[in-house]
């Protein structure tokens, strides 16, 4: 099955997830001055698409691999308890879940039959990129694009958000997204071949700012993003 | 250079623990210092220079029920370049036993330039059991750019995962010491503490910047104080400029009887 537009819309910043809300820790490194420019914009993306990027890219394929096994909600928690243990930063947790329950809010009105109800999580909610696997999947998409979106958004979600925040030049900052689309193709490929294996075993790329900023940025009273 | 050593720790029945087996090989050398409160502290002496990329190091300790061990290192290690294309490896595999406690309170790690280094920790902790494990980071030695390192720490809790963090800097690793990862920081690091008589402790940050009230001075670093999934384990990470501000960053501060950092 042709599958190029819906990997278009499942990509597109504009599907009904409420994504616009976030900038990928952006508002905080901002406000720690640490992000002013361009290049700092570029490098930032860069260390994040090598990082959550690869991690949630992951767990999107592994997700997407486990929707036509026979013990499904079983991997799926199996993924719900590693993704826990790589986000040691709680309002991380809180923000993937949160993220999790505004996409399967769309993936439930989209594909009704889809095998949502098998989503772990509980009140909290799923993580994001766990619904995103079986959103894609019901999309029939392949685990490469279903890797391939999820990266892809990890990267364009705090881009546009730096256009807002530091009033960057929009030309430049898609221009730092064109140089960036090899590194995404790459991470999508290392991130479906990674969900090959087993749950233990996928990526987990750390990055000790991302955990410090967020919980710093959820102490806020006013801020721009909700992450 | 290829090395394994063990370390196992048993109780003694009256509540002591002992060393049912200590063993090592150069580089990687064990001695038993004398310990306090009935537990056991052992150094692990480096006998040679490195870890050199071809190294291949493995230690495996093994804590069994009731015992207490706290692992120290007597220098930083440093990982140094060896045959072109060669990667150094020092595996580490731990098993903790319920009502056993295991301190893994090492030297830092160095990264020189041209090194090739996978420091990879797999910990085991049974329901019931204490784990206070830390990890510390160097990039480079004074004004030197670090090669590339992966610092891997997996553990598991009554079977389940608790933490899993890969850091990995260097040449090859694309923005690790941008924005979104280090920020510049060359030292980095962070602490786990695993404990059943104490549960995690509520999130805390330091984003470190200008001290109020004064014009110049500067906290260095930032630290944040983060509550595991299942509320179980507190890990404390941290970047810094040098390698005792790192250390100050990753020394728990809790109320109450506080386990000793070093």
């Amino acid at each position: 099955m042709p599958t190029s537009s819906m990997l278009l819309l499942l990509a597109d910043g504009r599907f009904p997830a409420g994504a616009h809300a976030h900038s990928g820790g952006l508002e905080a490194a901002v406000a720690a001055g640490r992000v002013t420019d361009l290049g700092t914009l570029g490098e930032f993306l860069r260390g994040r698409l090598a990082t959550a990027g690869l991690v949630g890219a992951a767990f999107a394929a592994a997700a997407h691999r486990a929707v036509p096994t026979a013990d499904r909600a079983a991997e799926l928690g199996r993924l719900d308890a590693e993704l826990d243990a790589r986000t040691a930063a709680p309002a991380l947790r809180t923000v993937s879940r949160r993220q999790g329950r505004a996409l399967l809010r769309a993936g439930r009105a989209i594909w009704p039959y889809a095998p949502f109800g098998d989503l772990p999580g509980g009140a909290a909610g799923p993580h994001q990129p766990l619904v995103f696997g079986l959103l894609a999947a019901a999309a029939g998409l392949s685990r490469t694009e279903t890797a391939l979106a999820a990266a892809h958004g990890t990267v364009t979600g705090a881009a546009s958000a730096g256009v807002r925040l530091l009033g960057l030049d929009p030309y430049h900052v898609q221009a730092l997204l064109i140089a960036l689309a090899g590194a995404c193709d790459t991470t999508a490929a290392d991130a479906a071949r990674a969900a090959d294996g087993p749950p233990e075993e996928l990526p987990a790329a750390a990055a000790p700012l991302a955990d410090i900023h967020a919980e710093a940025h959820v102490t806020w009273e006013v801020r721009l993003f909700a992450s | 250079m290829r090395a394994a050593a063990r370390l196992v720790a048993r109780t003694d029945g009256r509540g002591r623990t002992v060393l049912a087996e200590l063993r090592g090989e150069p580089p990687l050398l064990l001695r038993q210092v004398p310990g306090r409160d009935g537990g056991v502290t052992v150094y692990v002496v480096g006998g040679a220079a490195g870890p050199l990329a071809g190294d291949d190091l493995r230690l495996d300790v093994e804590v069994g029920r009731g015992a207490v061990v706290r692992v120290h290192t007597v220098a930083a290690s440093v990982a140094l370049p060896g045959r072109p294309g060669a990667v150094s490896r020092m595996r580490v595999r731990a098993s903790v036993a319920e009502g056993a406690s295991l301190h893994w309170l090492p030297e830092q790690l160095v990264a020189a330039t041209g090194c090739a280094h996978l420091a990879d920790s797999r910990v085991m902790v049974a329901d019931g059991g204490t784990l206070l494990w830390r990890d510390e980071l160097i990039c480079g030695r004074y004004g030197e750019q670090p090669g590339d390192v992966v610092v891997r720490t997996t553990v598991d809790h009554a079977g389940r995962p608790l933490l899993r963090q890969s850091l990995a800097v260097g040449p090859d690793v694309p923005g690790w010491s941008g924005p979104a990862v280090l920020g510049g920081a060359p030292a980095t690091g962070s602490l786990l503490l695993l404990d059943p008589a104490r549960p995690a402790a509520p999130p805390e940050v330091d984003l470190g910047g200008p001290v109020a009230g004064t014009a110049s001075r500067e906290r260095p670093g930032a630290v944040a104080r983060l509550p595991l999934a299942g509320d179980a384990a507190t890990l404390w990470t941290a970047t810094a400029p040098d390698a005792d501000t790192l250390r100050q960053h990753l020394t728990p501060r809790l109320p109450g009887p506080v386990p000793a950092p070093t």
